[in-house]
């Protein structure tokens, strides 16, 4: 089994050497060296050969990280691990070779997209894949476990890793994404509860789940069942990830080249696989052995199920919002749309609840505790939370009924775990993440209510007031660059005391011709100032959108803060 | 015996996400309205082109038989492939053709008529286009069939007439 | 000369009439097009769009605002001509009731099993 792993690997490593010799063809001679390597990922093959390479690196790894445990279960898992490899590497040779040779050999290839051709997007997919693949591995490796009836808490901590691996690079993944769209896609927004965003967040959620789950099996060694359920489905939505983005069945901003006779092939491989796992449940699951211990209902374990049972409502929303349509459409043949406003909906008022026992649940302990242990600190941690809420409310107007009792709770969240980090016996990785989810929440709240934006056409040398302040559009300069052409915007931003110069891009790509625009934002601790602008019809006219988008930078450290304490527990031997 | 139930119960439901996911790779992702709920309200003012002039679309439909409303305009590449087939049918069985030019300027949407010939029995203008959305439409080139009587219509193209659409049209003319 | 300084406090005034008057409607217009769906785009909002369809949509829900019209009543309007798709927050009908409720009973759903697995005592 290491032998044929290592083949494929080196396999996946020459192929992967290929691909790029293939890329240069495909690509423009013109692209920067950077984005010629990462247009080996940024098409439909070479992502593909990029989701095998880590996969036999991840098994790799797995193969060494496991040495001391039960050969049996090492052979199990590797053995499921191969059945994904083979069915990529199937699914490669067949549908989308990426060593298919075009004849006559064309002299220029058609590039790549240029709104790929950016740092942050050519990173985005391997990292994300990371994280995509180590779910793999999880997967493999709980129906090997179960098969050979070792799951328990060395289990438990030896897939730990495992999960924290895949999940911090899910979440930057995820990050990258969305700074990317923000700047990038040039309206401003960073979640758009798009489609492939979606498909995305919700192996995300699950793994969080996991990683709770996985917590308390290391700890205590309940919750086996339940962890190998969550390891399945994880890695399922990995896959509906992959088939929902490539098959193009979903509507979407990212448009991929799409393919339907790939889509029916990982659709149909997704469901051999479940139907492998769920039928390998049912027959092994006696050999999971039921603890005995009971499970309090003021206890960690309670808390963490609780924490479980919101992700998955988080994950059903999203699951449902995305895939809702395409099942209506076949059964009843009518096209609706799902928006933001669905989700917002569903998720804002759950968030309420779930940031209230985020405050409180890590601190419970193991076991039992007991019931009256809320002390006059928390009490008093929550007065403030509600005062500086109410005041916060009042000062800005905000009319929105769900944004009092979210701010109050996020407050209250973040000033409990800045309280506990002075605390003793602390579990410095998990308030890490959960100060970071509470700033998460808190700057994604402010940035929601304060945003101001404007929008209008101008002409250069036109002036715009906006609240206290003019727009200025001075002038436009062209400048011819290696594969593009760029028309770039000054526009004074002045207020009472200062001005603050911006200039955004508009690009004009020749290969292919395609036109693009960036955005300038300049961001301080306070707030970004955005400002894009677009060419419209009416000569001379420019389309200036202008938007001030309070706390933006702490959206991004925040997932940082989120990921840092994944990597932190990581590292720790004993968490 | 329950364990068995759980069991057949998802397999089922993994079964029917399987099939349903299937078919819906069939589906295209281009999307147009079903015809029947599109009945629209030609009650819209609009001003005449190379006139200034305002009538309601309404007043331009005729009693009887069909009128065919094609949105066009000079600046759209379509618009020229298909104006050939508009003259044919105008011809052919002297149909009452009403243009709506869309966000076009007077004087490019003159010399397209002068250079290509004017199939339109009457033409109004849609300077910024609300009166197509009016229609339900998306954009140009775009053409709709409607029966006078019943102010329904009967066939409607989105994108430029071509061959297989013009025996549609002459056919149901007939 | 003179005549291009009364071009220019046109436009002024133009634009400061136009900041002036509008900036109510304009945020009620944004309100909407943020949940519309741009037809003959990808995945786009129309109020993100800087298409065709999407600029004199821009204007239309402008028009009918200007006319009284209510937010109920423009989403009706578009629904009648372009269908459900175009609105991004669909409505609860007997088509979407699941959609709105399954998430909700899945909820309820897990929380029995949490309360029957953990004891009280």
């Amino acid at each position: 089994m290491v032998i044929i792993s290592f083949l494929t690997l080196i396999y996946a490593f020459v192929t992967s050497d290929f691909s790029n010799e293939t890329v240069y063809n495909n690509s423009h001679t013109a692209k920067p060296l950077f984005y010629k390597i990462s247009g080996t990922w940024g098409n439909h093959e070479g992502s593909l050969l990029l989701w095998l390479l880590v996969l036999t690196i991840f098994l790799f790894l797995f193969v060494i990280d496991s040495k001391n445990l039960s050969q049996r279960y090492r052979t199990l898992t590797l053995f499921f691990q191969e059945i994904i490899i083979l069915g990529f590497l199937l699914f490669i040779l067949f549908t989308s070779n990426p060593f298919s040779n075009i004849f006559p050999v064309p002299i220029e290839g058609t590039g790549l997209n240029p709104i790929l051709q950016d740092p942050a997007l050519a990173i985005h997919p391997p990292i994300l894949y990371l994280g995509y693949v180590g779910t793999s591995i999880i997967f493999s490796s709980a129906l090997g476990a179960i098969i050979s009836g070792s799951i328990n808490k060395s289990w438990a901590s030896h897939i730990k890793r495992w999960v924290l691996i895949s999940w911090v690079f899910l979440s930057i993944g995820i990050l990258l994404g969305s700074i990317w769209a923000y700047y990038e896609l040039g309206w401003g927004g960073f979640w758009f509860w798009d489609p492939v965003e979606n498909v995305s967040l919700m192996p995300w959620l699950c793994l969080t789940a996991l990683l709770h789950t996985v917590f308390t099996l290391e700890k205590r060694g309940t919750f086996q069942s339940w962890a190998i359920i969550l390891s399945i489905t994880t890695f399922s939505l990995s896959m509906s990830g992959t088939f929902l983005v490539r098959s193009g069945i979903l509507n979407s901003i990212h448009t991929f080249a799409n393919d339907p006779s790939r889509g029916v092939f990982i659709l149909c491989f997704l469901f051999v696989l479940i139907f492998i796992s769920i039928f390998i449940y049912f027959f092994y699951q006696k050999t999971i052995t039921v603890d005995p211990t009971k499970t309090f209902l003021m206890s960690k374990e309670t808390a963490v199920l609780i924490n479980n049972l919101f992700m998955m409502f988080f994950l059903s929303v999203v699951l449902i919002g995305t895939v809702y349509p395409i099942f209506l459409e076949v059964i009843n043949n009518e096209k609706i749309s799902i928006g933001p406003p669905f989700y917002h909906k569903l998720i804002i008022p759950f968030l309420i609840p779930f940031l209230f026992f985020m405050a409180i649940g890590p601190n419970i302990k193991w076991i039992k505790d007991k019931m009256v242990k809320i002390n006059l600190k928390d009490i008093f941690i929550f007065v403030i939370s509600i005062v500086i809420s109410y005041i916060f409310v009042n000062k800005f107007g905000v009319s929105y009924l769900l944004s009092l009792p979210l701010f109050i709770l996020s407050l209250f969240l973040f000033f409990v775990t800045i309280r506990d980090f002075f605390g003793k016996n602390i579990n410095i990785s998990q308030k890490i993440s959960h100060f970071g989810f509470s700033l998460l929440i808190l700057s994604i709240l402010l940035n929601g209510v304060l945003a101001k934006e404007h929008s209008s056409n101008m002409r250069v040398g036109d002036e715009i007031k906006f609240l206290n302040k003019i727009i200025q559009f001075q002038n436009i300069e062209v400048i011819k660059k290696q594969n593009y052409q760029t028309l770039i915007g000054k526009f004074n931003i002045v207020d009472e005391n200062n001005s603050l110069s911006l200039k955004p891009e508009i690009r004009i790509y020749d290969q292919p011709q395609t036109i693009t625009s960036e955005a300038d934002i300049s961001s301080t601790i306070f707030a970004d100032n955005f400002l894009v602008f677009n060419i419209i019809k009416n000569d001379g006219f420019y389309n200036v959108r202008y938007q001030i988008k309070p706390f933006m930078i702490w959206i991004w450290i925040s997932v940082l803060l989120i990921s840092l304490g994944g990597i932190l527990s990581l590292k720790k031997k004993n968490v | 015996m329950s364990k068995n139930i759980k069991l057949i119960s998802i397999v089922l439901f993994a079964l029917f996400s399987f099939f349903i996911l299937l078919k819906g790779l069939d589906k295209s992702n281009t999307y147009s309205p079903s015809i029947d709920k599109s009945k629209i309200d030609f009650n819209f003012k609009s001003k005449y082109l190379f006139s200034e002039k305002e009538v309601f679309l309404n007043e331009l439909l005729k009693n009887e038989g069909m009128t065919l409303i094609n949105i066009w305009a000079s600046w759209c590449l379509p618009c020229k492939d298909e104006h050939a087939y508009l003259l044919k049918l105008k011809s052919l069985n002297n149909l009452n053709i009403i243009g709506i030019n869309y966000k076009d300027n007077e004087k490019n949407a003159k010399k397209f008529l002068s250079e290509l010939g004017n199939p339109y029995t009457n033409i109004i203008t849609d300077p910024n286009g609300i009166n197509s959305i009016e229609l339900g439409a998306f954009g140009v080139p775009e053409t709709y069939l409607i029966e006078n009587k019943s102010k329904l219509i009967i066939k409607k193209f989105i994108g430029p007439i071509d061959d297989k659409s013009f025996t549609q049209l002459t056919k149901i003319i007939q | 000369m003179n005549k291009m300084k009364i071009l220019l406090k046109l436009i002024i005034i133009f634009l400061l009439f136009q900041n002036f008057s509008s900036a109510e409607t304009s945020q009620k217009v944004d309100k909407i097009s943020k949940n519309l769906r741009c037809l003959i785009c990808q995945g786009q909002s129309v109020y993100d769009s800087q298409s065709d369809f999407a600029l004199s949509m821009k204007i239309l829900i402008q028009n009918k605002i200007d006319e009284g019209k209510n937010d109920e009543q423009i989403y009706d309007f578009l629904k009648n001509k372009y269908g459900e798709w175009i609105v991004y927050d669909p409505e609860i009908n007997k088509n979407t009731f699941l959609l709105w409720v399954l998430p909700l009973i899945l909820f309820v759903f897990g929380g029995i099993l949490i309360f029957r697995k953990v004891s009280i005592k």
